[in-house]
């Protein structure tokens, strides 16, 4: 018990650190390793609360992949970001109070993993049983991800499908339109 | 980057583990932790590793964009198909029981199919959008 409470505080520790860093830095790289190094974080934070699929995503997909793309994304940005000109007194009012009560409002949530919670009484123990006996997958995160909520899980599937073929038709309609532009410029200097 | 002989070196070391990896977590996904999801990322994460070290064109020629663009797409048409597929078999969209002997080995192989089409699609995306950032800045410049 106090190991987990040690364990936590020292992530929780870490997490606080990198955002205070997050906010104070102004170079792009960093923030863009800060972000990652946050996802870590977080993704050991899971593995704590014994979600290691959520874990698993996070360090896979936070702190890899969308570090990558970050980087490659940088490219086409200036290097430091520019000092804000406006007050930065309302945005931290506004975080505190919202802050505050969400801190007030999780003293009215369960304690973690209590089996009289009602998350725990609704529909969960028809997952538990079915995923074995139904189903016969020992991973129970796999058969609802995958089975219970298909559906779900197609929606997620069409939706990275289109957020990717929306950036690509960005990226594309922007180079074609340069190659365009060029194409009539070198035949007028032919005429010429 | 691209005369460099440790990245070289252990990119080519590291490739086929990254793959094999990934395939694992793939296929495992009924078993541990993992899915369709984080393969999809990580066997991406083996291309991506490829273009970064050997450049862009050498990462198009071992993955060519137009294949690329039509495995994005085959992966929601394999998840799309399987729910089709029992529809035709006489049951529900997405329905797995059908799909096998039993309602268990059924649902085994929807939930694989299933995934395998997440893998197929996230891994390309991923794959898609690193070479359209990574290629926009070339055509810029021109």
């Amino acid at each position: 018990m106090i190991s987990e409470l040690l364990i936590n505080a020292f992530l929780v520790t870490i997490m606080l650190s990198i955002a205070i860093a997050l906010i104070k830095t102004r170079t792009v790289i960093f923030t863009v390793i800060l972000t990652s190094a946050y996802s870590l974080v977080a993704a050991l934070m899971f593995i704590t609360l014994d979600a290691v699929d959520v874990a698993f995503t996070e360090a896979s997909v936070g702190a890899g992949i969308s570090t990558i793309l970050f980087l490659a994304a940088m490219a086409y940005l200036p290097k430091k970001e520019e000092e804000s000109i406006s007050s930065e007194f309302i945005p931290a009012l506004s975080c505190i109070i919202l802050g505050g009560i969400l801190i007030w409002c999780s003293f009215d949530l369960p304690e973690i993993g209590k089996l009289t919670a009602p998350i725990h009484q609704h529909i969960v123990p028809e997952y538990i049983r079915g995923s074995k006996e139904d189903i016969g997958i020992p991973n129970i995160v796999t058969s609802v991800l995958a089975s219970y909520r298909g559906y779900d899980t197609f929606g997620e599937t069409i939706v990275v499908f289109t957020a990717g073929v929306a950036v690509l038709g960005l990226l594309e309609k922007k180079n074609s339109t340069k190659k365009n532009k060029s194409q009539p410029k070198q035949k007028i200097s032919k005429n010429a | 980057m691209h005369n460099n002989p440790i990245l070289r070196i252990s990119t080519k070391i590291l490739f086929a583990p990254i793959i094999l990896f990934g395939l694992y977590v793939q296929f495992h996904g009924d078993f541990g932790p993992g899915g369709g999801f984080q393969a999809g990322v990580i066997v991406a994460s083996a291309f991506i590793l490829y273009s970064l070290v050997f450049g862009i064109e050498a990462g198009k020629k071992l993955f060519p964009p137009n294949v690329n663009l039509i495995l994005l797409a085959l992966g929601g048409i394999i998840y799309g198909g399987v729910g089709i597929v029992s529809m035709i078999l006489g049951d529900e969209f997405l329905a797995y029981n059908i799909l096998g002997s039993s309602p268990q080995s059924g649902q085994h192989i929807g939930i694989l199919l299933v995934e395998f089409g997440v893998g197929l699609t996230v891994s390309n995306v991923m794959i898609a959008l690193f070479n359209a950032f990574a290629s926009y800045d070339k055509i810029k410049e021109k």
